[in-house]
């Protein structure tokens, strides 16, 4: 094919004007730089929510589409005694394994920003629970729990401290004791090495002023640690609080939510009645009524443990 | 409906009915055979639940291979846990792609049976070649008359008890009416040898026991209109039943899962449950002497009968169905033909050692039952095994209720005494109703 060769003409001076124009807009590149983000968010976030929510609303079962049936679910659901009592259990597991785990992990934290030998090794040690896929270290818990091979029974036994094996799981409150304990286990170094993070960032200087005005120990931590520490603090008890509130392999690896359906929570129940079951819609209804809870979660963390006041150490 | 093509050849002989051989032996029948002849370039895929054991996978690809080179078909397996299984079929049934064979469990062909493929004229050559199909064989494979799904096989449960564990309580083996059976596990008990089923939510083995359990008293979650009918004096007398077994049962059963039993019994901690070959089988095939001490004083039984007269288990079927939207539905059919008949099937149930009990009379010969006489039970399954969701019909409810543990809980609140056997079953029956009347 011949190539006809020639000068390059200048662009026309309307184009020109009108690309230069919408190139200069800063409106415009401010929507074009948003615009992966914003399908990212809409396809992978938006959609997959709206489309549990609708879910929800309908019949449907795993295979079929289903109609809409309003709030059916709903109705459903709220005279559900197994629903309720996993609501309850959620919401127990969620408020006792999260404080727990924001004290452990606070005082791990102040114990590890203090100078101590092999620092960055026992730093890494103590992120181990963490670092173990979820399903390993529940299988792990598994045995340990065992009614007929739990270790801790069969230490205590030789030690003599108990004749019986303890019967962990078996009895409803024992058996939610046992998996909070096993999902803080995991839970705290997360806690403690985020708050370590935030620990660091605290300028020395605040302390030395603190010491030279004759603050204690106590006073030290209370009115410089504490107070800088809370944006830190909201972030992380924030995840914590979604996690534990949103946990499943924990559960569906130790008890399934028994016994009785004492340890169901609500993403096992929705997972159980939804593929397990088959009835995808009510699943999504259970599922969907979690998040008025994480809601509350997070508008708790945002707008109360991020007040600026608070932080300085004021009051509100 | 998907391009089908006319089978080529189909000729049964009319005569062609069970024929019984010598010393009460079922002998294939002697019926014309069928074959169909697959599509040209036919490719099929198969979606079967993932092997208890390996032989079972070896010789299910080995004949698969055999299927291959005879016909040029490609044939591709996939496997999955057989309770994943089940929300795959459902989805490929509902959007109308993905495997053209699958091989799942219970109630699923039931859920969907407008988009399945017609297998009556394969079910019922096979059925009048290999001495007919069992009752609930039949019931878990027809629908209005026509077979939409294949069984095949039944994966087994029975009683599980160490021999001189219960010699010592007092009987020669597990007794066969309900109050032996009690009195057992309470003698058991006293010697410090007890029995253990599982009240957990244990898909298997807590589904298994606990509807025999209330079938065997005689209550049952619906009735032949599927209405539910599980708040009777039936299952109150079941659950009465149950609350005494209870307290003679190794500690933490409420919480058992399918593995469960299985370690305590291994471990010579529990010495009568309910379950699989599968206890056997790792006890017999272990180097430990102690494992293989426990294979030589344990056997295997059916659960008792009770107030029905009638053997009332309830166990894992297995079946195949076809999806209507495959391509080759004559290939499918002639691969399924093919895997069914004796030549693959005998050495496939060998291979599977006596994890699935046959679904065709003819294959109670299999010698899967007759070289270890401890296997002999589970060869009798299939004659016991009442269908899932009795008396109502198979379908989305009756997988549903399993599905949601309602009979498991039921027992489980029961037995521990959460709930008097009276309001476990209001509770339940009430939750049943969410499914049955929607």
């Amino acid at each position: 094919m011949a190539v006809e060769s020639r000068p390059l003409a200048p662009p026309l001076p309307l184009a020109y004007g009108w690309l230069e124009r919408l190139m200069q807009s800063r409106n415009l590149l401010g929507f074009l730089f948003l615009l992966p983000a914003a399908v990212l968010l809409l396809l992978f976030l938006t959609y997959p929510l709206g489309l549990g929510i609708w879910l929800g609303l309908t019949n449907a079962t795993l295979g079929e589409s289903g109609r809409f049936i309003g709030i059916g679910n709903y109705l459903s659901l709220a005279r559900d005694d197994v629903f309720w009592l996993s609501v309850y259990n959620t919401l127990l597991y969620t408020v006792v394994a999260s404080v727990l785990k924001f004290g452990l992990g606070l005082w791990l934290a102040l114990l590890l920003n203090q100078h101590i030998p092999f620092k960055a090794f026992v730093r890494a040690i103590v992120l181990l629970p963490f670092i173990v896929p979820t399903v390993l270290s529940a299988v792990a818990f598994w045995w340990i729990y065992d009614s007929q091979f739990s270790i801790i029974s069969w230490a205590l036994v030789r030690v003599g401290l108990i004749t019986h094996y303890i019967d962990f799981l078996g009895q409803p409150n024992a058996a939610r004791a046992s998996v909070i304990a096993a999902n803080i286990w995991r839970g705290v170094p997360f806690v403690a090495i985020s708050l370590l993070a935030g620990l660091q960032t605290i300028a020395p200087s605040l302390y030395e002023a603190a010491t030279l005005d004759g603050a204690t120990p106590w006073q030290r931590f209370r009115y410089v640690t504490l107070p800088l520490l809370t944006p830190i603090i909201a972030v992380v008890m924030t995840f914590s609080v979604l996690f534990t509130f949103t946990d499943f392999q924990l559960i569906y690896t130790l008890t399934r939510g028994g016994p009785i359906n004492a340890t169901h929570l609500m993403a096992t129940l929705s997972f159980q009645r939804a593929i397990t079951g088959g009835r995808l819609g009510e699943g999504a209804a259970i599922a969907v009524a979690m998040i008025p809870f994480l809601l509350a979660a997070i508008l708790f963390s945002y707008f109360g443990l991020q007040r600026r006041r608070w932080q300085h150490g004021g009051r509100d | 409906m998907s391009n089908f093509t006319r089978r080529d050849v189909f000729k049964l002989g009319a005569g062609a009915a069970i024929v019984a051989g010598a010393a009460g032996r079922i002998a294939p029948a002697r019926a014309a055979d069928l074959t169909f002849t697959p599509e040209k370039g036919a490719k099929i895929r198969v979606l079967r639940w993932k092997q208890f054991v390996q032989g079972d996978i070896e010789t299910f690809m080995a004949s698969t291979k055999k299927f291959v080179d005879a016909t040029g078909v490609e044939v591709r397996v996939d496997t999955e846990s057989w309770e994943d299984v089940r929300p795959k079929a459902a989805v490929a049934a509902n959007i109308g792609a993905g495997p053209d064979i699958i091989i799942g469990t219970n109630d699923d062909p039931h859920k969907f049976p407008e988009k399945l493929l017609d297998l009556t004229d394969l079910a019922d050559y096979l059925g009048q070649k290999y001495g007919g199909w069992y009752d609930v064989c039949r019931t878990y494979g027809t629908r209005d008359q026509r077979w939409i799904a294949l069984p095949q096989g039944i994966n087994g449960s029975c009683v599980n008890y160490r021999i001189s564990h219960v010699k010592a309580a007092g009987f020669e083996k597990p007794p066969q009416d309900l109050a032996g059976f009690r009195k057992l596990c309470q003698n058991l008990r006293k010697n410090n040898t007890p029995a253990g089923f599982a009240l957990g939510h244990a898909t298997g083995d807590a589904n298994n026991w606990t509807h025999w359990c209330l079938w065997a008293h005689g209550g049952k979650v619906v009735d032949e209109h599927d209405k539910v009918v599980l708040d009777s004096p039936e299952t109150i007398a079941a659950l009465e039943y149950a609350k005494e077994l209870y307290p003679t049962f190794i500690d933490g059963t409420l919480t058992w899962l399918d593995p469960s039993n299985n370690k305590a019994f291994l471990a010579g901690d529990c010495s009568l449950t309910g379950n699989g070959i599968s206890i056997y089988y790792v006890a017999k095939t272990s180097s430990d002497p102690k494992l293989q001490e426990i294979a030589k004083d344990m056997d295997h039984t059916h659960y008792p009968i009770g107030v029905s007269g009638r053997p009332t288990e309830q166990n894992l079927m297995l079946q195949a169905y076809v999806m209507k939207y495959t391509k080759y539905p004559n290939a499918v059919k002639e691969y399924l033909r093919f895997m069914w008949e004796k030549e693959q099937y005998d050495p496939w149930m060998i291979a599977s050692l006596g994890y699935v009990s046959q679904p065709l009379k003819y294959y109670e010969n299999n010698a899967v039952w007759t070289s270890d006489p401890k296997a002999k039970p589970f060869g009798e399954v299939s004659k016991l095994v009442i269908q899932n969701g009795y008396a109502g019909h198979l379908g989305y409810a009756s997988a549903a209720v399993m599905g949601d543990f309602i009979v498991v809980d039921m027992f489980a609140e029961a037995a521990s005494g959460a709930q008097s056997p009276k309001d476990a079953a209001k509770r339940a029956a009430d939750r049943a109703r969410r499914y049955y009347e929607v």
